[in-house]
């Protein structure tokens, strides 16, 4: 992985991260969220976990995303352009990641790996896939098979509760 | 860096592109308004050149050189980044799929990725963005409503489209493209098991849950596409056009041609999937009845032939599957939009759930 | 008053879709293919075909102006044509012809005589009304132009699509 490409994919991320928060248009800020998703799959693949990248472009920009721009746009949310900025919260919010921010770096600083260079990464004998897979179904079947029936739950409550009568 | 990697995977992506992609788009549009003419007992455009070969030309110079037309009220950076944002998903699928077998010896795909399939997904979802931000920057009530219904629709079929397909990489294993194509020159087409080793019952018994995977896939990729008889974004009759309403000249163009990409992509998924992608059997009986392959592996000029009969055989597949999308339109009425979620929800979801069932079943009992 | 449509109750066969959509598939096909094929007919090539020839007799085309065997122009400038007319396409400005001329007797003859075929709806009531049959509709339909002027036709023009009429009542000339 080139640094260039590093430097370019974390750069898109950051600066649309920050269009989410910045954006005044809801229909935007969404946007700039998938933008994001995207220089986040990238960096994922780069790091040869084609599997993660793709399923974060396949489940967040191309499912989740679509699911809250239909939202937005079907709310159309005019409130949001209007309201006035209460610098009051924007100073307390920006003094929060400010101070975690400085937290990082300081824990960075002092972190023993972050003083060397980082030994080069072994090439990945095992589709990661197949990796994939294999940890799901063999180590952790049990929490898995639980996940899904928690899915079943969630997925039966939601039918329930749309089609309860409107009173 | 590897310059030759570098070097064919750009002549391959240019190739690809400017040679095969967008002259099949211009001509699609063309064999569409053909077709539909002869079906419907018409001619259809035939003054531009013999028979009207010469129309996309025509019809390219007409859309460039029209008004550029947008509405006051439009949002104008997402009116002019949806039509990109349109187009652009419908070609990048194409990178993974296996459109040949080798020629000089490079392999006739782009990226062959170890997720293929995932990728394909992954890409296709993202062609929504296109439609929904078309409707929404418009302004207009129209293009909004298809923008909506296209959101809905393609999130209800993504989920067929995705489990549709899981039949499949359980009986070759691997997500990657190139591997599945492998797998149906060595075992014959999926929808096919006269092809291969025929003589394997577990073949036969798996061919049943194949067909119910290509049916669901297929219906699942008319609709992806926004064609009939799920066409409710764009629906000329209820919304005058749908999202693309406001968009004139090229914009308009772009909108079109990412449609008919995006049916040439989902062409080409099915052909790798189940038809086999470049892979054309002949009957031999040199030694006994099997069948011969033609590939890009032998030496010198008849490597360069076999690898250009294997495109050719690929894109003649991609073709005929055009036709059918060509055909199926000019015949099926739409379908009403709580009928279209019913079947997206109720009907193509549960089918493709238990044929996992099913094949899973016969995979336990019949080990590939 | 509302009325309750019932549906009708499909059964298993059509509920399926199946069955009608395949039937529906083989009718297109069949059509591509008979029109492939050559047994279709479908409508004629019109700018290299054309039904000229067999265009009937009643035929309402482009109105026009017609002279006699003796080469008079037979309108007399009565107006009824340009009063009749629904659309007001017609518009006549009447000269006097001179005493020394054959057909003084006449009187009058259009100095001017204008139809704007974007305004003419051929619907023959000028042909109807004329008591000199001077105006006749032929058998022009191909009226073509690129400017409004254009599609004006004048005297000289409509005198050049009437030509000359044969076996009408010659009632201005001197009887023997």
């Amino acid at each position: 992985m080139s640094p260039f490409l590093f430097w370019i994919f974390a750069g898109l991320m950051l600066v649309f991260g920050a269009g989410v928060v910045l954006n005044r248009n809801p229909v935007a800020s969404a946007l700039s969220l998938v933008v994001s998703f995207l220089g986040l799959a990238a960096l994922f693949m780069s790091l040869d976990a084609y599997f993660i990248g793709i399923i974060q472009v396949l489940v967040y920009a191309g499912a989740v995303m679509v699911l809250f721009l239909f939202i937005i746009m079907l709310l159309d949310l005019r409130a949001e352009k209007l309201r006035k900025i209460n610098w009051l919260a924007s100073a307390g919010g920006i003094a929060v990641a400010v101070a975690l921010s400085v937290q990082i770096l300081y824990v960075i600083g002092n972190f023993r790996f972050s003083q060397q260079p980082f030994p080069p990464l072994a090439r990945s004998t095992v589709d990661d896939v197949h990796h994939v897979g294999s940890l799901l179904f063999e180590n952790y079947n049990l929490p898995f098979q639980i996940i899904g029936v928690l899915v079943l739950v969630a997925t039966i409550g939601v039918v329930v509760l749309s089609k309860r009568e409107l009173r | 860096m590897d310059y030759f990697l570098i070097t064919t995977s750009l002549l391959k992506i240019l190739g690809i592109l400017f040679v095969i992609i967008l002259p099949m788009v211009s001509y699609t549009i063309y064999a569409e308004r053909r077709v539909s003419a002869f079906i419907q007992d018409r001619v259809g455009p035939n003054r531009v050149g013999p028979a009207g070969l010469f129309q996309p030309v025509a019809d390219i110079a007409k859309l460039l050189f029209k008004e550029d037309f947008s509405p006051r009220n439009a949002n104008t950076f997402y009116y002019w980044l949806a039509p990109c944002l349109a187009l652009i998903p419908a070609i990048v699928t194409f990178a993974v799929v296996p459109f040949g077998s080798t020629l000089f010896g490079v392999p006739m795909v782009i990226a062959d990725i170890n997720v293929g399939i995932l990728f394909v997904f992954a890409i296709a979802s993202l062609g929504v963005y296109g439609i929904v931000l078309g409707g929404w920057a418009s302004n207009s009530k129209y293009p909004f409503l298809g923008g909506v219904r296209s959101s809905s629709q393609m999130i209800s079929y993504e989920l067929s489209l995705g489990l549709a397909v899981i039949p499949i990489f359980l009986v070759v294993g691997q997500l990657r493209l190139t591997d599945v194509v492998r797998y149906q020159i060595d075992h014959g087409w999926m929808i096919a098991p006269f092809l291969g080793d025929w003589t394997n019952p577990a073949k036969w018994l798996l061919a049943i849950p194949m067909l119910v995977s290509f049916v669901v896939f297929s219906v699942a990729i008319f609709a992806e596409t926004n064609r009939l008889p799920f066409d409710l974004p764009e629906a000329e009759q209820e919304l005058a056009g749908g999202y693309n309403t406001e968009y004139s000249s090229m914009k308009f163009g772009l909108f079109f041609l990412g449609e008919y990409a995006a049916m040439i992509t989902g062409s080409a998924i099915v052909v790798t999937l189940f038809f086999g992608a470049w892979h054309l059997p002949i009957p031999s009986w040199h030694g006994g009845f099997h069948w011969a392959l033609i590939d890009g592996s032998g030496d010198g000029w008849r490597g360069i032939l076999g690898g250009l009969f294997n495109i050719a055989t690929f894109f003649a597949k991609v073709a005929v599957l055009l036709f059918v999308f060509i055909w199926v339109r000019w015949t099926l009425p739409r379908f009403r939009y709580d009928q279209l979620m019913r079947l997206g929800w109720v009907f193509f979801f549960e089918i493709a759930l238990v044929n996992i069932f099913i094949t899973a079943i016969i995979l336990a009992y019949y080990p590939a | 008053m509302s009325v309750c449509v019932s549906r009708p109750k499909l059964n298993w066969r059509e509920r399926i879709y199946l069955p009608a959509i395949v039937g529906g598939m083989a009718i297109t096909i069949k059509h591509l293919k008979n029109m492939l094929l050559g047994r279709t007919k479908v409508t004629i090539q019109y700018p290299e075909q054309t039904l000229d020839s067999e265009m009937p007799e009643h035929y309402r085309g482009a109105p026009a102006l017609v002279r006699d065997t003796d080469g008079r122009v037979r309108c007399v400038a009565c107006q009824l044509c340009e009063f009749i007319c629904p659309p007001r396409a017609i518009k006549i400005v009447a000269g006097e012809i001179p005493p020394t001329d054959r057909f003084a007797k006449v009187e009058k003859y259009p100095a001017e005589f204008d139809i704007d075929m974007i305004r003419c709806i051929f619907c023959g009531m000028c042909e109807e009304v004329c008591p000199e049959q001077a105006i006749y509709l032929r058998k022009d339909y191909a009226i073509t132009g690129f400017t409004r002027e254009e599609m004006v036709h004048h005297k000289d023009k409509l005198l050049e699509i009437g030509g000359v009429m044969h076996g009408v009542i010659l009632k201005w000339n001197e009887k023997k």
